[in-house]
């Protein structure tokens, strides 16, 4: 799964990662034994909700964990292994070669700094160049993303700009040095969904555009379906499913997949009395129960569901889940 | 469709010209006058027993605010809002909260619409020891324990605290407290935005079954559209405190006449990746205006690719354009 | 498993869970800091010896030894555990005598300013408005009043009593307390189970007296840790000064005066104020403990 359609190596390579916590509570895994590979200019989902570990990987691949968390496996960058690089050998990398987008631009952007000065500061740590030339290649960048006026507002603070103007900025932050991959967590998940729309088909051109690598991180399979080439799903800090986008929507293999489908109402589709629900609550990451962390669930358990963890296995070219159960 | 038995049945609720406006800045010493933000600019509409009226918007549209003005909950709210015969505004703050029992508000974040410090139980019981203060500590609990089991909570847990629950179960909390009273409406302020996906859809069923149990009316406020359009029988647009469009549920959704209306559907990612892909998408432009400066005439003109002049210099009147789908905008008959 | 019915529910009879309150948690926390849970014991020892002292069969304070004047060092065979002042007066003693007047003082200090400085703070921020701004402008004119003249202005028209101490650290201890009370009222006023009250009904008193000020708790508790210090320094001053406590009776306050004075050629005479400082510091300590395990960021 590592190489892509003509040899090269992925963009990223993720095996075996393991994230762990120390809380006063004890351990908790947010992440387990995560794998799975980005190719130069695809654009990959990565679907779950509250407890799944989608943001936690990301986290953990820019060096970004709390202090009381540690990430182990390994993550390759273009074949070279970054967990555990040095901060100064990392920071050659993210920011530069690799960039995040957040959730609340709000709080991404440092209030006390200009615009300005926030995007020149990346251009002339990672690019070496004069504060000048920064300034234009950056108020070119907030051309290209749609903001209007850039020359002049180039010189506010995040504060005077609206919630779809501040995430634009941070994208324009993200692609100043043209990374080869781009992940975003829960971009627009913060904004109206007209802003949403805009923002999500700047993406779109941008990576037709560069030919950038994306994995997007959100709860919102409508989205996914717009943007992404494939899916992984995740539940309690695992995979357990990945597809290509439209076999995964058309054909879900997994409970949890099929569960999240059904139970999101559409806005094309006839309409039934009640929404189809997934039982029970989302994982409590402490107490896990035995076997596999999505039985109790699950509405198609059998007797091996409690005993053993199901493990991530391919059940067709390009296709994997991770679940006991033949078909669905 | 309306609920049936309910056509023809004289409104619960019935708001004509509710203005909610807030004054920012100005203070004694400043140079500058205040500036006067808009929320609610000129709403009306009426509310059936059993009915459920969806509010859509995006930010700064004074859908929440709406919401909290027809409860009373705002001090500086102007405009008429009748309930079940009487005009609200004439009544004393004393009868004001008598009436409270008849009509109750759940919120956005579940955990902090809850007191930390006051175990559930406690919580739930609270609306009915206020305004049944004679009621025995025996049968309180009693019926806080049945609420709890309607709301789909274990009985058992009427001691412990919110932070121990989950955020769908203390969403089911909040709906416990407000249903308590038997009220008669429901202003649901975002109730599932914070959730879960799959627990959206637990609470979703929760509030219609509890709906169809008690004949209660909702107001159900949501930036969802999926979701609204779920649970709704008819739906308000809001744009910038104004009505922009107000229709029975399928109706709006098959014949949306208000350009912003359109865009808000159009907007809504389908989760399948063909219809997605193929869509054709109204993508505005630009961004919401500033509600201390909104534009002239119809305020949607900025971003509206049907604009001309005349939404300039005229404000589109709310108009009937079928029964019972109402359309504020100049250029409502063009394709 | 599908959603749980209520034929479910009805079939079991469960015993009810005990909930797990944010005091029980921070009981916990506290229990778990050993400097904080030290001195508490430490400071339950002092408190209980100072006002155990009269049924310990010790000497009166005011019991002058001639065979020990002028101020004597600490002799365990004679029973002067401390030593003896100038005037012949065992200072164990005194000191334990002192204490109580010592901690009295803070118990009284801190008690008007729960009562009084949490209601006032509390309703003045829940209320706001022109009501808010009147109750608070009465708390800076106390404030603003010098508090040396006011207790000199006491005891010029009273009298030197020690009741008048603990009148005038009352009256103005609550100040502070209201001040931070309602500083967390005004945060406190916009969350939204504040807003679900209202809605609910409840009326405005109701609403301070259950919601706020259970939740105001929390700064309020590792205050007054906080300032208990503070009274107990203000009452040393003012007895330092001369004003308050009158001889024979003592304070911790007067002892350290008097250990000053004499302190190159008797330096036992400081002992006292030892154990002055060890108080403040446990209550320091305790105060630290407490502010830990109350603090929400845990949540």
């Amino acid at each position: 799964m590592t190489a892509g359609a003509n040899g090269q190596a992925a963009v990223l390579d993720v095996a075996n990662l393991e994230t762990t916590f120390t809380t006063p509570e004890g351990e908790v895994k947010a992440v387990s034994g995560v794998n799975f590979a980005v190719q130069a200019g695809e654009a990959v989902g990565i679907v779950g909700e509250s407890g799944s570990g989608k943001s936690q990987i990301f986290m953990s691949i820019m060096g970004l964990l709390a202090s009381n968390g540690r990430a182990q496996g390994s993550v390759k960058f273009h074949g070279q292994e970054i967990l555990g690089l040095p901060v100064a050998e990392l920071n050659k990398i993210r920011g530069a070669r690799m960039s995040m987008i957040f959730q609340d631009p709000m709080t991404s952007l440092n209030p006390y700094l200009t615009v300005s000065r926030q995007l020149t500061e990346v251009l002339v740590t990672h690019k070496g160049m004069s504060e000048t030339e920064a300034r234009r290649t950056a108020i070119d960048m907030l051309d290209r993303v749609q903001i209007p006026e850039a020359a002049q507002r180039f010189d506010m603070y995040p504060h005077e700009f609206s919630g779809g103007m501040r995430q634009r900025v941070m994208i324009a932050m993200a692609l100043l040095c043209q990374p080869e991959l781009l992940i975003a967590d829960e971009p627009t998940t913060a904004l109206d969904v007209t802003v949403q729309a805009q923002i999500l088909e700047l993406i779109s051109e941008l990576r037709r555009q560069s030919n950038m690598a994306l994995t997007l991180i959100t709860h919102d399979m409508g989205v996914i379906a717009g943007l992404c080439d494939r899916v992984l799903v995740m539940y309690a800090g695992r995979v357990v499913e990945a597809a290509p986008v439209g076999p995964l929507f058309k054909d879900p293999q997994h409970p949890y997949t099929a569960g999240l489908l059904r139970s999101m109402p559409r806005l094309d589709e006839v309409m039934h009395e009640r929404l189809t629900t997934i039982a029970g609550q989302p994982p409590n990451l402490q107490r896990l129960p035995a076997g596999c962390a999505f039985r109790n669930r699950c509405d198609r358990q059998i007797e091996v569901c409690a005993r053993e963890l199901p493990a991530l296995r391919p059940i067709a070219p390009e296709r994997s889940k991770a679940c006991h159960l033949p078909a669905l | 469709m309306p609920p049936a038995g309910v056509v023809g049945s004289a409104p619960l609720l019935s708001v004509a010209d509710l203005k909610v406006q807030f004054r920012i800045g100005g203070g004694f010493l400043s140079r500058r006058p205040p500036a006067i933000l808009k929320a609610v600019d000129g709403v009306n509409f009426d509310l059936r027993p059993g009915e459920t009226l969806g509010l859509v918007g995006e930010s700064g549209c004074g859908k929440s605010t709406l919401g909290r003005a027809v409860l009373r909950l705002l001090p500086n709210a102007t405009g008429r809002v009748v309930w079940l015969g009487q005009d609200l505004g004439k009544l004393s703050h004393e009868a004001m909260r008598l009436k409270r029992q008849e009509m109750q508000i759940i919120f956005q974040d579940p955990l902090a619409s809850l007191n930390p410090r006051m175990p559930v139980g406690e919580i739930i019981a609270e609306p009915l020891k206020t305004f049944q203060p004679n009621l025995s500590a025996a049968d309180v609990k009693t019926r806080v324990q049945e609420m709890m089991r309607k709301v789909g909570l274990l009985p058992n847990q009427i001691n412990r605290y919110p932070h121990e629950f989950s955020g769908g179960q203390c969403q089911r909390i909040g709906i416990a407290r407000a249903m308590i009273n038997n009220p008669k409406l429901i202003v649901c302020d975002e109730p599932v935005s914070a959730l879960d996906v799959s627990i959206q859809a637990q609470i979703v069923n929760l509030l219609m079954d509890l709906q169809r149990d008690t004949g209660m009316a909702l107001i159900f406020i949501s930036h969802n559209l999926s979701v609204v359009r779920h649970i709704s029988h008819r739906i308000m647009v809001l744009y910038l405190g104004r009505v922009a469009e107000l229709a029975d549920r399928d109706e709006l959704y098959r014949n949306p006449r208000h350009p912003y209306t359109q865009a808000l559907i159009s907007a809504v990612p389908i989760p399948d990746p063909e219809v997605e892909r193929s869509r054709q998408r109204v993508v505005l432009k630009g961004d919401l205006p500033s509600p201390l400066k909104p534009p002239s005439g119809c305020t949607f003109r900025t971003r509206c690719p049907k604009a001309t002049p005349v939404c300039a210099s005229e404000v589109p009147p709310l108009e009937t354009i079928a029964r019972g789908h109402e359309v504020a905008c100049h250029h409502w008959n063009e394709p | 498993m599908a959603d749980v019915t209520v034929q479910d529910l009805s079939q079991v009879a469960i015993e009810e869970v005990a909930g797990r309150s944010l005091w029980a948690d921070a009981r916990h926390r506290f229990l778990k800091n050993k400097a904080a849970v030290t001195s508490l014991a430490i400071l339950a020892v002092i408190t209980i010896t100072c006002f155990a002292a009269p049924y310990l069969g010790l000497r009166p304070q005011d019991d002058v030894n001639y065979d020990m004047m002028p101020a004597a060092p600490p002799d365990f065979a004679a029973g002067y555990y401390f030593g003896s002042d100038d005037n012949g007066r065992d200072l164990f003693v005194r000191t334990l005598f002192g204490g109580q007047v010592s901690l009295t003082v803070a118990t009284v200090a801190t008690l008007v300013s729960l009562f009084i400085g949490v209601v006032w703070g509390a309703m003045s921020g829940f209320i706001g408005g022109r009501i808010d701004g009147g109750m608070m402008r009465l708390v800076d004119i106390l404030y603003s009043i010098p508090f040396i003249f006011f207790v000199i202005l006491l005891t010029v028209v009273f009298g030197r009593y020690i009741v008048l101490i603990y009148f005038a650290i009352g009256s103005v201890s609550w100040l502070d307390m209201a001040r931070i009370v309602r500083g967390q009222t005004l945060g406190l006023k916009r969350k939204e189970f504040i807003e679900a009250a209202h809605a609910n009904g409840i009326s405005t008193w109701a609403i301070v007296w259950r919601h706020i000020i259970p939740n105001c708790l929390g700064p309020v508790v590792v205050y007054v840790t906080l300032t208990i210090p503070n009274v107990i320094l203000t009452e040393s001053f003012i007895s330092f000064l001369g004003m308050g406590v009158q001889e024979p009776e003592s304070s911790w306050g007067t002892l350290v005066s008097e250990g000053a004075k004499v302190i190159e050629t008797a330096p036992w005479m400081l002992l006292p104020g030892i154990v002055l400082a060890v108080t403040l510091l446990c209550l320091n300590f305790i105060g630290d403990g407490l502010r830990d395990a109350l603090d929400p960021k845990d949540r």
